[in-house]
């Protein structure tokens, strides 16, 4: 058999020190190669959500906005401008909860590859960094196009509206790299689900700030909002897209935010993966 | 033995209160083939996956290839190739993503694995499934897949546990063959399973395990000869009467086993025995005489069956 004719042992031709400091990348590419099977239909979603819900929510319900509004607008612009910067950050965040949730359950709990990859010498932590950094592929994709159809439909309208694209990727990834951590902890992923889908994503969608300001919502119902990476986002992002008032201290407030969160999320994702692994 | 590739003194793995392993010691000296055999729940598995450095011992000293697991996990594991009881494949690769992935996992490069991926391919005889997807193929192929995955990187040793299980007879067979020719050139097989066949054909040496201690330790010709007997009559006289007449048949042998169907009787003559037995008026409905087994090993160090 020419398989053991040619042998020449591990020894001689694998370095563990070139693991050691790659193996995160190499955890993203088996990640990437996987969500390549899905490129068509990703692209297809990324295009689709930004061109429908522009048109439905922010061209026509925002065409009976508009006209009660008056020449005032929403927040002084028109309601698909107001509306835009909001459902970026939201289709980061599913994008993000997409690529870090789905490859989580399969790798502990549906086809266990994550202990194939522990097998080698990939490490907990580098499958937690490998899982979020092709999350974040997903994102800058699904953010960039969104930016594009935003400004296809003259949704931006500041000098600094590109700058909205790193801050809705920050909230998508921060918001993903939690959700990650949540589902590597989870042995039985059903009643999580049904949970999170009612009682996390559809509030923090409904009461963030999504569809008209928070301050308009009752004052108990706005701590949603202060919890929400969404409202954070979208509030950096209205900002950035059209102008929207902000004082200097609030926009470093909704950065440090997300920032934290993501801080948290990804090292507690990697604690969460090394501890499971290691059973 | 030149100094051992495996070193274990003392090795404990405790889950809560519960010893999945106790105390045990033993060394594996390179280009060794060893076993380790005991039904479920015996502690193999548990064994394997500390000797794979994925868990942690509770107590104890082990070295692997030198160093010590709890601090070198990553350098250890690069040359391990694991063959998991549970085929942990990526699903959504094509056969040949699969190996090229993990082979990814190990830092070696697209040249080398393009060649690699031909002869595990032809290894596995999975040559016209290269592109389906892993979702499609059936038990055996995937299990013929994961054993190839774990030889991508060339691994010095190669931990395979419970190879077989789920494999058709010719198929084992096969693998039994590319694991001789493996050994042969000096990679170290570890190796759990619960099939004495399998373990006599495949290991030098093993353990028997149970309840998470080595009961003993020994080649397997070494082991059957310490404990059993050369051969075994198996008698059948009926559920009913199997317990009355083993009463009577046990001064006529070494060992008596007496289990659900049938009696196993312990002589280093089992046709003279079955002799013995007509003549003194006694007529089973069913009678084999075969050579001793691991099996009986087993069933003597434990006083219970491989599958119990």
């Amino acid at each position: 058999m020419s398989i053991v004719d040619k042998r020449r042992g591990s020894l001689e031709i694998i370095d563990s020190k070139k693991i050691i400091s790659r193996g995160s990348l190499y955890v993203a590419q088996a990640r990437l190669t996987a969500m390549f099977k899905w490129v068509w239909m990703i692209l297809a979603i990324a295009v689709a959500n930004p061109v429908l819900y522009l048109l439905s929510i922010g061209v026509g319900v925002g065409a009976f906005i508009d006209k009660s509004a008056g020449p005032a607008g929403i927040d002084g612009v028109k309601y698909l401008t107001f509306l835009a910067p909001a459902l970026l950050a939201t289709a980061a965040i599913q994008g993000a909860i997409d690529e870090s949730v789905f490859p989580t359950l399969e790798g502990f709990n549906w086809w266990k590859n994550f202990f194939g990859m522990n097998a080698t010498a990939i490490s907990g932590n580098q499958i937690a960094t490998g899982v979020f950094l092709a999350s974040l592929v997903r994102v800058v994709g699904t953010v960039v196009i969104y930016w594009f159809v935003m400004l296809a439909f003259g949704a931006l309208e500041s000098s600094k509206a590109w700058l909205a694209i790193p801050t809705a990727v920050m909230a998508g990834v921060a918001f993903g790299s939690i959700t990650q951590a949540i589902a590597g902890r989870l042995k039985d992923e059903n009643v999580f689900f049904v949970i999170f889908n009612r009682f996390v994503m559809m509030p923090l969608f409904l009461f963030s700030g999504t569809f008209y300001p928070l301050s308009s919502m009752p004052g108990y119902l706005q701590w949603i909002g202060w919890i929400s990476p969404l409202w954070h986002s979208t509030e950096l992002g209205r900002y950035l897209t059209y102008g929207h008032a902000m004082t200097q201290s609030m926009a470093i407030t909704h950065t440090v935010f997300l920032f934290s969160l993501l801080v948290i999320g990804f090292f507690s994702s990697r604690r969460v993966f090394t501890k499971r692994l290691a059973k | 033995m030149s100094s051992p590739l495996i070193s274990a003194r003392g090795l404990t793995k405790k889950f809560d209160e519960f010893v999945a392993v106790d105390a045990i010691d033993f060394d594996v000296a390179k280009g060794e083939s060893f076993g380790l055999l005991g039904p479920n729940g015996a502690g193999k598995s548990t064994t394997m996956r500390i000797i794979g450095a994925t868990s942690q011992r509770t107590s104890g000293d082990l070295t692997i290839l030198g160093m010590d697991p709890e601090k070198f996990g990553p350098q250890i594991r690069a040359h391990l190739g694991v063959v998991p009881q549970q085929d942990n494949l990526d699903m959504q690769l094509s056969v040949s993503e699969n190996l090229y992935i993990y082979g990814r996992y190990f830092g070696l490069s697209r040249k080398f694995l393009k060649a690699k991926i031909e002869e595990l391919l032809e290894f596995a005889q999975l040559e016209e499934k290269r592109d389906a997807k892993v979702e499609s193929l059936s038990g055996g192929m995937k299990r013929r897949l994961t054993i190839a995955r774990g030889l991508v990187s060339e691994p010095e040793i190669l931990m395979l546990d419970e190879p077989t299980t789920g494999l058709d007879p010719q198929a084992r067979h096969i693998l039994w063959d590319r694991l001789f020719r493996l050994k042969e050139q000096g990679v170290t097989l570890i190796i759990t399973t619960h099939f004495m066949d399998e373990a006599e054909q495949l290991c030098d040496r093993l353990v028997v395990m149970d309840k998470g201690k080595i009961m003993a330790e020994g080649s397997p010709a070494q082991l059957i000869k310490d404990y059993s007997t050369k051969e075994v009559l198996e008698i059948r006289f009926g559920s009913e009467r199997n317990s009355e007449m083993a009463n009577q048949l046990r001064d006529m042998c070494e060992r008596i086993e007496e289990l659900p169907d049938r009696i196993l009787l312990y002589h280093e003559d089992g046709e003279v025995l079955l002799e013995q037995i007509y003549s003194a008026g006694l007529h089973p409905k069913t009678s084999l005489v075969r050579r001793s087994s691991l099996e009986d090993v087993f069933l003597r160090l434990t006083g219970r069956t491989l599958v119990d």
